[in-house]
């Protein structure tokens, strides 16, 4: 492998966990990040479950995008909607077969992963940006690392200020969003890691 | 399940007192990575509303035909069509605003608001109510939408819909349009909400009170 490949693979992981991390600078899988984020410890488990089928799903979007849809452009977002329900459907069989414990963790988290838009995100940019199979596989990881970072530093911010007293009228939602805005000002500083 | 309201209370449930965003806190996603500016802004909130109506609409003609056990990947097999159908028109008639969106044209598909109305709504009642809560709620989904797309744009760039409106000695506040004042100023508008309900509340109370010490 040559230094110019191995900085593009380098570069792509490191774009897709920080700088332009899936949550907190594209708005991506907002649902899990405000829902799911009020545990630490679920909030491990949902990561890898989402990583896991970022990484399915970016190979099998690879695979459409290079053999079928040259043929059939107009059938990209419904095929990709298929194999993200197909495979989230066989993660579910997989795990309740494997670790009925961590089905049961999980619930019905588990099912949900099928509309985090980060999944239909990840196949969509990947696709558009002409990604080769192994440029998907990594891009995919950085971004499922992304997602599960997020997700653990706001569910150990929100565990940190159980306790504090918040205001009646700001709990919840509105709180979540400022912290989650103050984490996404910090990711910003991220930025500058890469002079183009 | 038979609703004993009228289309019209359906439809303006969804405005204000069930609307997805403020109070179900539905649809984030393309909430927050769209409304940097108020054009943005009005042109998701249409493209959902298309697609909303149109797949509550199907989703109800064909809810004795959809099985049980498949419906939520029919659901989202019919979301999808109507999500191909707007972005390709868009495409065709408004290159430059499809640009602007991007990707989050097709991201409608995984908008959780949608699916959301399809499971709870649309599949159970008949297609007239499923029509008007459509509707209804795609209109509250927009104004939810314009409602931070203008704040961003008033403060983020001193313009709306593009007219400037404090002149050249205005300084943007550049951190609105950038991710973390999506996130901002959306909390903020929330609290807001939150202020609005709990005043409501508290004068209902007081006037009760008021009416029984009167009685």
């Amino acid at each position: 492998m040559t230094d110019a490949a191995l900085q593009n693979f380098l570069w792509i992981f490191i774009s897709a966990l920080l700088v332009n991390n899936f949550v907190l600078a594209y708005f991506l899988g907002l649902c899990p990040f405000l829902g799911v984020s009020g545990k630490l410890e679920t909030s491990v488990r949902l990561g890898g479950a989402t990583t896991f089928v970022l990484i399915i799903t970016a190979i099998c979007a690879w695979a459409l995008n290079t053999y079928i849809l040259p043929h059939a452009p107009y059938l990209r977002l419904i095929s990709f909607i298929v194999v993200i329900a197909s495979t989230v459907q066989f993660i579910e069989m997989l795990i309740k077969k494997l670790s009925p414990s961590l089905f049961r963790s999980l619930g019905i988290f588990l099912p949900l992963i099928t509309t985090n838009c980060a999944i239909l995100g990840l196949a969509i940019f990947a696709t558009n940006r002409e990604y080769g199979l192994l440029e998907s596989f990594i891009y995919a990881l950085g971004a499922g690392g992304g997602f599960t970072l997020a997700l653990v530093l706001m569910a150990g911010i929100r565990e940190e200020t159980e306790l504090t007293d918040v205001p009646t009228l700001i709990q919840g939602t509105a709180f979540n969003l400022i912290i989650a805005g103050i984490l996404s000002m910090a990711f910003m500083g991220f930025a500058g890691l890469f002079s183009s | 399940m038979a609703t004993p309201s009228s289309p019209y209370e359906e439809m303006m449930k969804g405005l204000w007192r069930d609307n997805p965003v403020f109070v179900q806190v539905l649809g984030m996603c393309p909430m927050l990575a769209v409304t940097n500016t108020a054009v943005n802004a009005l042109a998701m909130g249409l493209a959902t509303l298309f697609v909303l109506v149109g797949s509550s609409f199907l989703v109800s003609v064909m809810r004795s035909l959809i099985p049980k056990q498949v419906r939520i990947s029919s659901y989202i097999i019919i979301i999808a069509t109507f999500v191909t159908i707007i972005d390709y028109s868009l495409l065709a008639v408004f290159p430059k605003i499809h640009k602007e969106l991007g990707a989050f044209i097709p991201l409608i598909t995984a908008n959780c608001l949608i699916l959301g109305r399809q499971e709870a709504f649309a599949s159970r009642n008949s297609v007239g109510y499923a029509v008007m809560d459509a509707i209804g709620m795609s209109v509250g989904f927009l104004f939810a939408l314009l409602a931070l797309g203008s704040v961003r744009e008033i403060l983020g760039e001193g313009a709306l819909f593009g007219f400037n409106l404090f002149g050249p000695n205005f300084e943007p506040w550049i951190i609105m349009i950038l991710p973390p004042g999506g996130f901002l100023t959306l909390g903020l508008i929330l609290l807001f909400f939150n202020w609005i309900t709990e005043k409501r509340k508290q004068a209902q109370i007081e006037y009760q009170l008021a009416e029984e010490r009167a009685s």
